[in-house]
C-alpha cells in the first residue's frame, strides 16, 4: 500500500537509539513520566517561536477552513455523573491544520488501549489553535516514519503531521512514540517514546498533546490540567451540590465532596493538589482546604457571618479570604500553618474577591465603596487601593492570568453580565462573550484560554473562550447544572 | 404585646421610614407571594421540641408574623416602609419572646457574580437585623446567613423570578 521511499534527510525511529529508561520513567500514582525522548533525527531548524512561518505561509494560500461550527462533540467515558461533553462553538480562520493519524497498535487481537490519536485530535482542536483533518479526510495510515509520503499530505493542505504506535511493554503497560512532521519542510519536528500503564495512557495522550502544542506555537500547553467544578441537581429537599474535578478535556470526573447544602468558590492550591471551598454544610459558610488525593480536609474558617472567596497565595501559604465577622464584608489574610489572621480593609462598602498577583504581593478584588461594584488593587498586606475599573457600573469576580498582564472579570451594562478581560498597563476593558449571565471567569495556567459559566435555556453551563474573543467552546453536562469552573494550576 | 409600640419604637420607626408612611396598597401582591414561599416546608417543618415561647403566634396566618420574607430592589438593602411594620412585629415577638432565636437569611437574585452576591445577601440580612435590634431585640437572639444566589426561591432567568429571590427570610427554628 504504501511505496517505500526514501526521503530526505529523516530516518526510520528504529535506526536511531533506543530511548533511554531512568528511573523516573515509571508512571504510577500521579507523577508523569519523565520523557525520554528519541533523539530527534534532525535539528530543529527554524521551528522555534518566533517561526510560524509554515503557518503563516498557507494563509496566504487560503487553505483553512473556517469552521463555525465543528460539530465536534465527544462524551466522556461511559458518561459519568459530572462528565462534561465539550462542544465548539465557534472556530478560528486560520487554525493550524494538522493531520493526526491513528496510531498503530501491534499486540494481535486486543483492542488498543486507548485511542491515543482521536484524544490528542480532540486537545489541538480544544486549544483554537489547530484544526485536525477529520479521519476519514487521512490520505494514507502511516505509524512510522519510512511511510510518509509528504507530497500526499500537502494536496490534503496540511501543515503538520502526527503518527505513533503504542507498544506493549509489560503486564498492563505501554510505549506510546509518536513523530511530528513537518509536512511542507518533509522534515521531523520531534518525536518521543513515552512510556505509561493503561490507567496513564490519557496523561499520555494530553502530554503528547503539549509537545506538540509547544513546538508548534512556542506556547505551552495546558492539555494535562484540570478543572474544579460545581454541579446542581435535583430540587427542593432532594437538591444536590457536588463539588468536582475533571480533566480539562472533560474526562474523569472525580466527586470531591457532595452537600445537601450550597458548595461554592473552588480555589486551587498552587501545586494543584489541593482545593479550598466554602460549604453551607452546617448551614453556615464555613471554609475548608481538602486534598484532591487522599480526600482529607480541614476547616480553616468558621467566623459569624460570612466565610467566603477564598483564594490561595501563589507561594501556598496564605489564603485571602472574605469574613465579616466584624460586621461587614472586609477582606482578610490567613497564615494556613498558623492560622493568624490580619484584617486588610476596614470601610463599610462590601469588599470581597481577593484574586492575586501572581507576584504574590499585590490583589484585586471587587469593592463597591465607590458607589457600585469595581475591581481594585491593593498590596497583600493592606493598604491604599486603586480603583482599576471603571467602564460599564459594574466589574467584579476577578481573575489575573498567569503573567500578571490581564485580569478577566465580570462586566455588567444594560442589563448584561458578560465576561471581559482589563489589560493591566492600557486599563483597556475588552468584552468577550456575548451571554447575558456570564460570570466566575478563569484563566487556563497557560493564558490562552478562559473558562467561566453561562447559561444555555434554563440550565447553567460552562463555555471557554480564547483570551482574544476568537475561539469559543461549550461544556455541558448530560443533565444538570455546572458552575462556577476553576482551571487548575500546572501540577508540577 | 406585638402590636404595642414603645417611644423607642416609633422614634426609630419614624427615622427609618423617613417620612413615608402609606402602607398596604400596593403591596398587597407581595404579601401573599411571602405566605407562598414562607410555605416551603424546608423551613418551616421540623419545629417540634423548639418550643420555650408559644408558636402560635407565628402559625396564626392572620398575624403580621406570617410575613417571613422581606423583599429588595436590585443591589439594595433598604427596606421598604410596609416591610418595617412586619419588622416592628417579629421584633415584638422576640423581645417578648427571649427564648425565641430566629436566622436571618440573606439572598440575592442570580445576576452577577456570586462572591459579591453573599456579600450583598448579607449586607441585607444586616439590614434587617438593624431594624430589629433597633426595636429592642437583642442581638444574641439573631443570626444572620447568606446564602447570595445559591438557594434561589424562584427558578427561572427573568424579573418575575430575581424580585422574589431577592429577598431575607426570616426563619424560625
Amino acid at each position: 500500500m504504501y511505496k517505500l521511499m526514501k526521503y530526505l534527510n529523516s530516518s526510520s525511529p528504529r535506526k536511531r537509539g533506543p530511548a533511554h529508561r531512568c528511573e523516573g520513567s515509571t508512571l504510577d500514582g500521579r507523577i508523569l513520566p519523565r520523557i525520554l525522548s528519541f533523539r530527534p533525527a534532525l535539528a530543529r531548524p527554524g521551528l522555534r517561536p518566533a517561526n510560524l512561518s509554515g503557518l503563516r505561509r498557507n494563509d496566504g494560500f487560503g487553505m483553512f477552513r473556517v469552521s463555525m461550527l465543528l460539530g465536534l462533540l465527544w462524551f466522556g467515558s461511559g458518561l459519568a455523573h459530572g462528565a462534561l461533553t465539550i462542544e465548539i462553538t465557534q472556530g478560528i480562520e486560520g487554525a493550524v491544520p494538522i493531520a493526526v493519524v491513528p496510531f498503530g497498535w501491534t499486540s494481535a487481537g486486543a483492542l488498543p488501549p486507548e485511542n491515543i490519536s482521536a484524544i490528542v485530535a480532540a486537545d489541538l482542536n480544544r486549544s483554537g489553535r489547530f484544526e485536525s483533518l477529520p479521519d476519514r479526510d487521512l490520505v494514507a495510515h502511516p505509524t512510522e516514519a519510512t511511510q510518509v509520503q509528504f507530497q500526499n499530505w500537502r494536496m490534503v493542505n496540511v501543515d503538520y503531521l502526527v503518527i505513533g504506535k503504542i507498544i506493549p511493554a509489560g503486564a498492563d503497560r505501554f510505549d506510546v512514540q509518536f513523530q511530528l512532521f513537518d509536512v511542507f519542510r518533509g522534515k521531523q519536528v520531534a518525536g518521543y517514546s513515552i512510556p505509561g500503564a493503561r490507567a496513564d495512557l490519557r496523561r499520555v495522550a494530553h502530554h503528547i498533546s503539549d509537545i506538540i502544542y509547544k513546538e508548534i506555537t512556542g506556547e505551552r500547553g495546558a492539555f494535562n490540567t484540570q478543572v474544579a467544578y460545581i454541579t446542581t441537581s435535583g430540587t427542593g429537599s432532594a437538591k444536590r451540590y457536588t463539588l468536582l474535578v475533571a480533566d480539562s478535556d472533560g474526562y474523569n470526573p472525580q466527586t470531591i465532596l457532595t452537600s445537601q447544602q450550597p458548595l461554592m468558590s473552588p480555589s486551587w492550591s498552587p501545586d494543584a493538589r489541593q482545593v479550598a471551598y466554602v460549604s453551607f454544610e452546617k448551614k453556615t459558610a464555613e471554609i475548608y482546604l481538602q486534598t484532591i488525593a487522599s480526600g482529607q480536609r480541614s476547616k480553616i474558617a468558621s467566623f459569624k457571618g460570612i466565610n467566603g472567596a477564598p483564594s490561595w497565595s501563589p507561594d501556598g501559604r496564605r489564603l485571602a479570604l472574605t469574613l465579616s465577622r466584624d460586621g461587614n464584608p472586609e477582606l482578610y489574610m490567613l497564615e494556613i500553618a498558623s492560622g493568624t489572621l490580619t484584617r486588610l480593609t476596614n470601610n463599610a462598602a462590601i469588599d470581597t474577591e481577593p484574586a492575586w498577583m501572581p507576584d504574590g504581593k499585590n490583589l484585586v478584588f471587587t469593592s463597591d465603596r465607590g458607589g457600585s461594584a469595581q475591581l481594585y488593587r491593593m498590596p497583600a498586606s493592606g493598604g491604599q487601593a486603586q480603583r482599576l475599573t471603571f467602564e460599564g457600573k459594574y466589574n467584579a469576580g476577578a481573575d489575573v492570568s498567569p503573567d500578571g498582564s490581564k485580569i478577566a472579570l465580570v462586566n455588567g451594562d444594560a442589563g448584561r453580565y458578560r465576561i471581559a478581560v482589563l489589560d493591566v498597563q492600557t486599563r483597556r476593558l475588552r468584552v468577550l462573550t456575548d451571554g447575558s449571565q456570564d460570570e466566575s471567569p478563569s484563566f487556563a495556567p497557560n493564558g490562552s484560554m478562559i473558562i467561566y459559566a453561562t447559561t444555555m435555556g434554563n440550565r447553567e453551563v460552562l463555555s471557554a473562550v480564547s483570551v482574544d474573543g476568537r475561539f469559543k467552546q461549550r461544556l455541558s453536562l448530560q443533565a444538570g447544572s455546572v458552575r462556577e469552573p476553576v482551571w487548575s494550576p500546572f501540577s508540577e | 404585646m406585638k402590636l404595642t409600640m414603645s417611644g423607642l419604637l416609633l422614634v426609630v420607626l419614624v427615622a427609618v421610614m423617613a417620612g413615608c408612611s402609606s402602607k398596604g396598597g400596593t403591596k398587597g401582591d407581595v404579601a401573599v407571594e411571602d405566605r407562598g414561599i414562607g410555605a416551603d416546608g424546608a423551613y418551616t417543618s421540623g419545629a417540634a421540641g423548639a418550643g420555650s415561647y408559644d408558636m402560635a403566634a407565628l402559625n396564626d396566618p392572620n398575624s403580621p408574623l406570617s410575613r417571613r420574607v422581606i423583599y429588595f430592589d436590585y443591589d439594595s438593602a433598604e427596606i421598604s416602609a410596609a416591610d418595617q411594620d412586619t419588622l416592628m412585629a417579629h421584633a415584638g415577638f422576640l423581645v417578648a419572646n427571649s427564648g425565641a432565636r430566629i436566622t436571618l437569611e440573606g439572598n440575592t437574585d442570580e445576576r452577577g457574580s456570586r462572591e459579591y452576591n453573599i456579600a450583598l445577601g448579607d449586607r441585607r440580612g444586616q439590614s434587617v437585623q438593624r431594624i430589629l435590634e433597633l426595636n429592642g431585640v437583642p442581638s444574641g437572639q439573631i443570626s444572620v446567613v447568606s446564602y447570595g444566589e445559591e438557594k434561589p426561591a424562584a427558578e427561572g432567568h427573568s424579573e418575575a423570578a430575581w424580585r422574589l429571590n431577592r429577598r431575607v427570610e426570616i426563619v424560625y427554628p
